[in-house]
């Protein structure tokens, strides 16, 4: 089984599970091109109706943000309050916002 | 509805389920062997469909039949020469290659033959067909594709798709016999005439056949003989397997 599964390709799946929600990752599963990947994403992952459309992307094709990053990229938003809303002071005529 | 009609329907619902059961049960040796884990999965998926549909008609049989007997007494309970199955279902599975031709040529089959269903006069048939002809058409969008795969993907795998074609061939003319209780059935706008399917049949999978770069096998050899209980061996020892459990705990659940 090893053999098969390194000569596959990796996907991942995302599933919209009604209409006008947004898709959400499902998680993976390995075939060898994107339309046996979709046949598979439905019977892995749709077989008890969870959802009205799917989206496969090559796991190769996501640029992920690495873990060595997380200092530079999330970081200095943590001193800058002023990005918050609740930062600001209403006006007293503005009850709620 | 007369009786003999009644009867004829019974038999042919039985038929059906038998079809259905037989080939589920044959997709169903592929779980936790399938080429990879989703190929396992999707596969499984597929034998599912072929049982619910078997339960399907077996029920309707079973209420026709009204002599006690339920879905269970139907799969469970009679011998292989009581069943009347078609002798493509229960070839044995054979290499995965051996397999999808298998699948392509029933689901090639009933692509043509469940639109016809549909129309039955018969509501209850009609109603299986309707839920079956969706199942139908996932199932030929996978068996092509396997088919196409294997056929035009290395050496080895077109000599064994090629190899499956040409051993199962044979066994495909008897999809499209008719006897007098189907003729009846047809006549009366119940059952399908499935003598008037071959044509588009040959059509539609010697199409896929030569995109797939197999050679269409000529007509030299035809083997019948599931619709009158005259199996070919694989089934004594299929049925065995699917039954004892059933025969040795009856009434079991579990």
């Amino acid at each position: 089984m090893t053999n098969i599964t390194e000569k596959l390709e990796l996907f991942e799946v995302f599933v919209r599970s009604k209409r006008g929600l947004d898709h959400k990752h499902v998680g993976s599963l390995h075939a060898e091109d994107h339309e046996q990947a979709l046949e598979y994403a439905r019977d892995c992952y749709t077989r008890r109706s969870e959802g009205v459309s799917i989206w496969v992307v090559k796991s190769a094709d996501i640029c992920a943000s690495q873990e060595d990053d997380a200092d530079c990229f999330y970081d200095p938003s943590d001193d800058k309050p002023y990005r918050h809303a609740t930062y600001y002071v209403l006006p007293d005529p503005v009850n709620n916002m | 509805m007369s009786d003999q009609i009644k009867d004829a329907i019974q038999e042919y619902a039985t038929r059906l389920g038998d079809d259905s059961v037989v080939l589920g049960h044959r997709i169903s040796e592929w779980v936790s062997y399938g080429p990879f884990l989703e190929e396992d999965i999707a596969y499984g998926n597929v034998s599912l469909d072929y049982i619910g549909r078997a339960r399907m008609f077996y029920t309707y049989a079973a209420e026709l039949a009204n002599d006690g007997r339920d879905e269970d007494d139907f799969a469970y309970m009679r011998n292989d020469r009581e069943y009347r199955n078609l002798l493509l279902m229960e070839m044995p599975k054979g290499d995965f290659a051996y397999s999808q031709v298998r699948q392509l040529f029933a689901d090639v089959y009933y692509t043509l033959l469940l639109p016809e269903l549909l129309q039955s006069k018969d509501e209850t048939l009609s109603a299986i067909a309707a839920k079956a002809i969706k199942e139908t058409k996932y199932h030929l969008r996978r068996s092509r594709d396997w088919v196409l795969r294997l056929g035009d993907g290395t050496e080895e795998s077109h000599k064994r798709t090629q190899k499956a074609v040409d051993q199962l061939w044979g066994y495909t003319h008897e999809l499209f016999d008719m006897d007098d209780t189907e003729q009846l059935l047809a006549d009366e706008g119940i059952g399908v005439d499935v003598s008037k399917l071959r044509d588009a049949w040959l059509k539609m999978v010697s199409d896929i056949l030569t995109e797939a770069t197999l050679t269409v096998p000529e007509d030299s050899w035809a083997v019948r003989g599931g619709r009158t209980g005259y199996h070919t061996e694989n089934l004594g020892h299929m049925l065995t397997e699917m039954q004892i459990v059933h025969r040795s705990h009856p009434g079991c659940k579990w």
